[in-house]
């Protein structure tokens, strides 16, 4: 059927038109339509839904609610409440006292140590691997992109292992580290490699992200500008991924801070020199010295609690631009 | 500054991005890559910038290859499709950081800046962040930026493509005086032909990693080289046509040609305005639609025993009087363009076989 039309009713004439189904145009008129470029992309904020406005309680939600409470009771607040209540049962003086002893600051020396080498070793590591992941293309580079993630998946107790292969006293490494005078396991320089073993991925993942995400096109006008590689790089890439950096390195020193199964075999907990803060803890509930252990337990929880804070606010700013 | 582009190819992979793009900028001039994207335009801004190098092929600033030359040295200014201004830097901190990287003293930097920021109408932006601006005034830093260095080659990626279409009229106009007054030399990349003619002194359509055809702009739109320059520089209508003696024929429609020609079988190129429609029975086609386009009409018409054509009218031209869908008409053809039809190499550059063929009443259209 054809729609009969006239010149003079233009409005109704689209209606028709737009209203009729689609039917293949004749070949000789797809000249009509010429390539465009893919549409730009806006600088429009998403719009977001006010989080204010909640939705209504029903039965179905309240048994959910319930259900996250207990959940999230039962496994963190439930230890958590008992680990506060029992330090507070003891008085400060002996925890004070359990945590200023020689080999506590010893081993709250030693992760601080670890952590500040992590976080230093990655805030260098990451920035490169990242460029390299997101700026360069060869062969391989998806093997590469996914053995990073392979420490995620590998228990740190088979990576603390997997040193020991190494650099033990019958290692693949032993005669040439011996011939060095070098001693690795059991010394500082293991718990070094057990702990960036463990924070590898997390500054290359945030910054390889913030990478992508910011494109390379600001790197290419500064270039055209006359700017050399190192300008370019502290005036115009690390500007852009301070906050990928930042976020990344928080959770780098958290998991440095945290470590304990990696450092544990590597190091042997050797009192007052490879005892962690996260060994002390544990070799001291051993030997019954619970104001130690819970001293320390409450520092690191502390030193925690400042990176998440750390985190939030990052997080937040960078959901904020 | 005069550039020279030789011989240049590139390839992604297996995609052939450039095959052999040669052409010369003389100093001075505002010239055009016209193209539909994923064509090699781009791709080769960024090669003469620098940003990219090509497989083969070189690239000449007043005679002297540069192709050895970072980018850094090369004294090109490049604007990006999506500004790419740095993001953590005010609006005057964006435009200095050309003459920053110069090492001007600090007094003489921001006299620069602020004699920029009057040229491109941001007086008062200065203490801004990119991401509190709109998208023309972005691009309007993003041109001060690039001058800031006064650079000898202005290099522009899709320059407007990203901004309204208000706006992107005023930042045209902007350009086209900024490049009248200083005399820059200025290469800019559009998939806009409109875009192309109305502010390039000389166009150069590129396509599938070549050149299809360059020149001035009338050149362009009234002697296309191909019938892919043709169809890409405006509405067209295409014909499949067989040739008789001294005309083209499809269907109905029979167009006589100026030229003999040893083909059988060619494709008929006709723009919309380059034809007429008036009603008469029996006529040689039957009207199927009208489309109001607001100041315009566009009519379709189906040729007896062949394909469809578009016409525009005004919308009060008489030559719409009594048009409406389903009635009979009479066509004339006052201009059109035949090309061999090419299976094997459909964008391979092709001679026109003839010119200006036109049907002159429709006296000469069978029916």
């Amino acid at each position: 059927m054809r729609p009969h039309l006239l010149a003079s009713s233009p409005l109704r004439a689209r209606e028709l038109v737009e209203d009729e189904p689609a039917r293949p145009r004749p070949a000789t008129l797809e000249v009509d339509v010429i390539p465009r470029e893919p549409m730009p992309r806006l600088a429009i904020e998403p719009i977001d839904s006010d989080p204010r406005r909640r939705a209504a309680w029903t039965p179905a939600r309240g048994i959910v609610f319930v259900a996250v409470l207990l959940y999230v009771g039962a496994v963190l607040l439930l230890p958590l409440g008992a680990l506060a209540f029992e330090a507070a049962r003891l008085s400060v003086a002996v925890i004070v006292r359990g945590i200023t002893s020689a080999a506590a600051l010893s081993a709250l020396k030693q992760t601080l140590l670890l952590t500040v080498v992590a976080v230093v070793c990655n805030g260098i590591f990451g920035i490169a691997a990242g460029l390299v992941l997101v700026r360069q293309r060869f062969r391989g580079i998806g093997v590469l992109d996914a053995t990073i993630d392979l420490v995620l998946a590998v228990s740190p107790v088979m990576s603390g292992l997997a040193f020991l292969l190494l650099v033990g006293r019958n290692g693949w490494l032993a005669p040439a580290l011996q011939a060095l005078d070098l001693r690795v396991a059991f010394a500082f320089p293991g718990l070094v490699l057990a702990t960036l073993f463990v924070t590898l991925p997390f500054t290359v993942r945030e910054v390889s992200y913030v990478l992508a995400e910011v494109g390379n096109d600001e790197e290419h006008v500064a270039a055209t500008l006359g700017s050399s590689p190192w300008r370019t790089f502290f005036r115009v890439t690390l500007p852009n991924i301070r906050r990928g950096l930042t976020l990344g390195l928080t959770l780098t020193a958290a998991r440095a801070l945290g470590e304990f199964g990696a450092v544990l075999v590597i190091g042997g907990a050797i009192a007052g020199r490879t005892d962690t803060a996260t060994t002390f803890i544990y070799g001291a509930l051993e030997e019954r010295n619970d104001a130690a252990a819970f001293g320390l337990a409450i520092v690191l929880a502390l030193v925690s609690m400042g990176f998440l804070i750390t985190l939030e606010n990052v997080r937040k700013k960078r959901a904020r631009s | 500054m005069n550039v020279t582009v030789a011989n240049l190819t590139k390839h992604f992979g297996s995609f052939v991005a450039l095959d052999d793009v040669s052409f010369q900028v003389r100093s001075g001039e505002l010239v055009a890559l016209l193209g539909p994207s994923g064509g090699g335009k781009s791709t080769t801004l960024r090669i003469i910038a620098g940003l990219d190098h090509p497989d083969s092929g070189a690239v000449a600033f007043d005679g002297h290859q540069v192709e050895g030359d970072h980018a850094r040295k090369r004294r090109v200014g490049f604007v990006f499709q999506h500004y790419a201004l740095f993001r953590h830097m005010t609006v005057a901190g964006n435009i200095g950081f050309g003459l920053e990287v110069q090492k001007l003293p600090r007094a003489e930097r921001e006299k620069q800046v602020r004699e920029l920021l009057r040229l491109t109408g941001l007086e008062g932006y200065e203490r801004q962040m990119p991401s509190e601006l709109s998208g023309g005034q972005r691009q309007r830093v993003a041109l001060a930026r690039a001058l800031a260095p006064r650079p000898k080659l202005l290099l522009l990626d899709e320059p407007f493509a990203a901004v309204d279409a208000r706006v992107r009229q005023e930042l045209r106009q902007w350009v086209r005086r900024l490049h009248d007054e200083t005399g820059l030399t200025s290469i800019f990349v559009t998939h806009d032909q409109e875009e192309a003619f109305a502010l390039a002194n000389r166009v150069l359509v590129i396509n599938h990693g070549h050149v299809e055809q360059e020149g001035t702009p009338l050149d362009i739109l009234d002697h296309p080289a191909t019938e892919f320059v043709a169809k890409f520089v405006g509405d067209v209508n295409v014909l499949d046509a067989r040739v008789e003696h001294d005309a083209a024929v499809a269907g109905a429609l029979r167009v006589p040609l100026e030229r003999a020609t040893t083909d059988r079988a060619v494709r008929l190129v006709i723009r919309p305005y380059d034809l007429k429609f008036w009603r008469e029975d029996p006529g040689i086609a039957t009207v199927t639609r009208l489309f109001p386009l607001g100041d315009r009409v566009k009519v379709e018409a189906t040729i007896d025993g062949a394909g469809t054509l578009m016409s525009q009218f005004p919308r009060r031209s008489s030559l719409l009087r009594g048009i409406e869908p389903g009635c009979r008409i009479a066509i004339e053809v006052t201009q059109a363009r035949a090309y061999p039809r090419s299976g094997a190499l459909p964008s391979s550059p092709l001679r026109p076989m003839l010119r200006d063929a036109s049907a002159r009443t429709n006296a000469e259209i069978e029916s």
